[in-house]
């Protein structure tokens, strides 16, 4: 940053007495986010990912354009091995498997966003309360938490859906009402760290409400944690809808979920003759997980550079 | 206070402390009993060494800290009771603070343009966005910043240039009683000056009062109308800021008027440094001593004893 000053001293005509004019000519640095998109950008397997993610977004959003058959309709013969009709084959009552897989993504995407979604605002709301009034509402939520943490997750969950009865929304509204307590105890203690600087202070000096100090002071200094534990939340989403579908605890068939799809490999006929009923739906789990957590380590790195 | 009779009080201070982890094996006396006035229009300067209790004086002032005990009373009203939504504002935009540390007083996730908007904001002092942008300029330029500043984040200043940012934001809100607290020790020397006349040129245009915060004297006295010092939470001595640097009479003013640097040579070579001994505001029995006024607008932390000796003190000084 190059900075010329120009000095003007003791002019009577001036109010001040004396006046410093501060020019710059510097190149523009931008704002926080601009910054952690450059060194993100930087990170070619995380910019990769990014790619493949987003091509998977759209697969889910163009599903009925993409899809070369329906998905829930016998369009062909019974567990026929792939050929140029069916690229992927079909499956034991004649529905085209990569058409399903294409529809699977939508269930894939909505359950692991819908439910992150919804633990990012609980736990970054009671984050912030929980860091920011601390005393008796701190231990009152930290008790809560703990309690949340402290049963096994997989097994809550599985009560829980088959109690409710097993869907999609189902499925988005367990892990999203499950899933917030450790995003909370993280913003929590940077919420105890970052109220004891002096903008804070300095924002109830100049007035500002509660809310408005916790929403508007706090929050987007801990945009970036929730950002990147939101990217990994979405990975561990997907991979729990799987197991819930392989279980026969989420999406229930006719609908396609990549899930279920894989949940044919339980057949010892299909995991050794049939591999095309299971294998790439495998494989797109696998891929899907992969590229959203090489998507959060990225962002990681990007956002921790930032102290560097 | 008779000196300054006539002038109208905005903030008096009784009594007050504020103790940290009290009742605690680690209790800090941050502020032990003190009481002072500062009148509209004044500057008064608070001085003390590191650890004094001078921020915390200014932050409870502010009503930024809940005080263990005393009374502060701001314009007729008394702080710890201001309360609600409506009253709470008022308070906030009359008393504004500089803070000591200019990089953590900044958010540094919030351009200075909404640094110093949010504030226009909160007290809805623009009718539109051109008009606070407009504003948002006009205060940058008091405080001799550049307008292309205002997109700019606090990271990307250095130390003085926050500090002005931090004056830009107190100023906003057009307020009567800033609380300076060491707005120029974070500065260099040569900037120091610079912000030190900005402050008074504003004094004037805008007619306001200031608790000017600061931790040796050579500025101060550059400022203040009054000067209080202080040590160990507790103000020892306080008078006009002439009659302190002439006749200072406590021990420990006396020790930090030897610190100060003098322009001569020579003096500054024959200069003495007098070192201050705790024992000299350390009391058995408490309950005598106080602030005494030893000569007409000039207070000596003492016992009733010492009043006597610190009166001769004052008269050979005066000779
Ligand atoms: N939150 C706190 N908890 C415990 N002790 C504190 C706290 N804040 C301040 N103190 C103590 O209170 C005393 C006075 O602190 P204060 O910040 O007011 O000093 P100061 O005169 O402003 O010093 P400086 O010139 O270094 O800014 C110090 O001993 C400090 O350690
Ligand atoms: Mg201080």
């Amino acid at each position: 940053m190059e900075i010329s000053s120009k000095l003007k001293f003791a002019n009577p005509a001036n109010n001040h007495g004396y006046e410093v004019v501060e020019s710059i000519n510097a190149n523009k640095e931008g704002s926080y986010f601009k910054t952690i998109a450059r060194r993100f950008a930087k990170n070619k397997v995380a910019m990769i990912s990014l790619v493949l993610f987003i091509f998977l977004i759209l697969a889910a959003v163009l599903a009925p354009v993409i899809s070369p058959y329906p998905p829930n309709k016998t369009v062909g013969n019974f567990e026929a091995a792939p050929d140029s009709e069916f690229h992927l084959g079909t499956d034991e009552i004649g529905r085209d498997v990569l058409s399903r897989l294409i529809y699977g993504a939508r269930v894939s995407l909505i359950v692991s966003m819908g439910s992150v979604a919804i633990y990012v605002i609980i736990g970054t709301t009671l984050g912030l309360i929980s860091g920011y009034f601390g005393g008796i509402t701190d231990a009152t939520i930290m008790r809560i938490t703990e309690v949340f943490m402290s049963y096994p997750y997989f097994m809550v969950i599985l009560v829980l859906v088959s109690l409710i009865g097993p869907s999609i929304w189902t499925v988005t509204f367990v892990l999203g009402f499950l899933g917030w307590p450790p995003l909370c105890r993280l913003i929590r203690g940077q919420v105890l760290y970052i109220k004891t600087i002096d903008f804070i202070s300095a924002a109830k000096a100049t007035g500002y409400s509660t809310s408005s100090i916790l929403f508007k002071q706090i929050l987007p200094n801990v945009l970036s944690i929730i950002l990147v534990n939101a990217t990994f939340g979405i990975a561990n989403a997907i991979l729990t809808e799987a197991s819930l579908s392989f279980l026969g605890m989420g999406v229930r068939p006719p609908a396609a979920s990549w899930g279920n799809m894989l949940s044919n490999a339980q057949s010892l006929t299909v995991l050794s003759m049939q591999p095309w009923r299971w294998v790439p739906a495998g494989i797109i789990i696998l891929v899907a997980v992969l590229v959203v957590n090489f998507i959060g380590d990225g962002l990681r790195d990007a956002v921790e550079g930032e102290t560097k | 206070m008779e000196l300054v009779q006539n002038k109208k009080v905005i903030l008096s201070v009784r009594n007050l402390n504020q103790y940290y982890n009290e009742g605690k094996k680690n209790e800090v006396r941050a502020i032990n009993n003190i009481s002072f006035d500062i009148y509209k229009g004044e500057t008064l300067g608070l001085v003390g060494e590191s650890g004094s209790g001078k921020s915390t004086t200014g932050r409870a002032i502010l009503k930024l800290s809940d005080i263990t005990s005393g009374s502060i009373i701001f314009d007729g009203h008394d702080i710890t009771k201001i309360d609600g939504r409506k009253d709470t504002l008022k308070f906030r935009k009359s008393m504004q603070m500089i803070f000591q540390d200019p990089y953590a007083s900044l958010n540094p996730k919030i351009s200075v343009m909404d640094i110093i908007g949010g504030a226009l904001d909160v007290h809805k002092m623009t009718n539109s966005r051109k008009e606070r942008t407009e504003r948002v300029y006009e205060l940058l330029e008091v405080v001799g910043l550049s307008r292309d500043y205002a997109s700019r984040y606090p990271k990307e200043f250095s130390g003085g240039q926050c500090q002005r940012v931090g004056i830009a934001r107190a100023l906003a809100v057009k307020p009567d009683f800033i609380i300076a607290d060491e707005a120029i020790s974070a500065l260099d020397v040569s900037i120091q000056a610079q912000v030190v006349n900005l402050l008074k040129s504003l004094k004037k245009s805008r007619d306001l009062t200031y608790l000017f915060i600061a931790h040796d004297l050579s500025m101060v006295k550059y400022i203040s109308d009054r000067i209080a010092v202080m040590n160990a939470g507790r103000i020892l001595e306080l008078a006009s800021s002439d009659e302190l640097y002439r006749t200072p009479l406590h021990p420990y003013t006396e020790s930090l008027l030897s610190a100060m640097p003098t322009p001569y040579p020579d003096d500054e070579r024959s200069r003495q440094r007098i070192y201050y001994d705790k024992k000299y505001h350390t009391y058995n029995d408490e309950t005598k001593v106080k602030l005494n006024q030893i000569a007409p607008g000039h207070y000596v932390y003492c016992h009733e004893d010492e009043i006597s000796h610190y009166v001769k003190k004052y008269k050979q000084l005066n000779k």
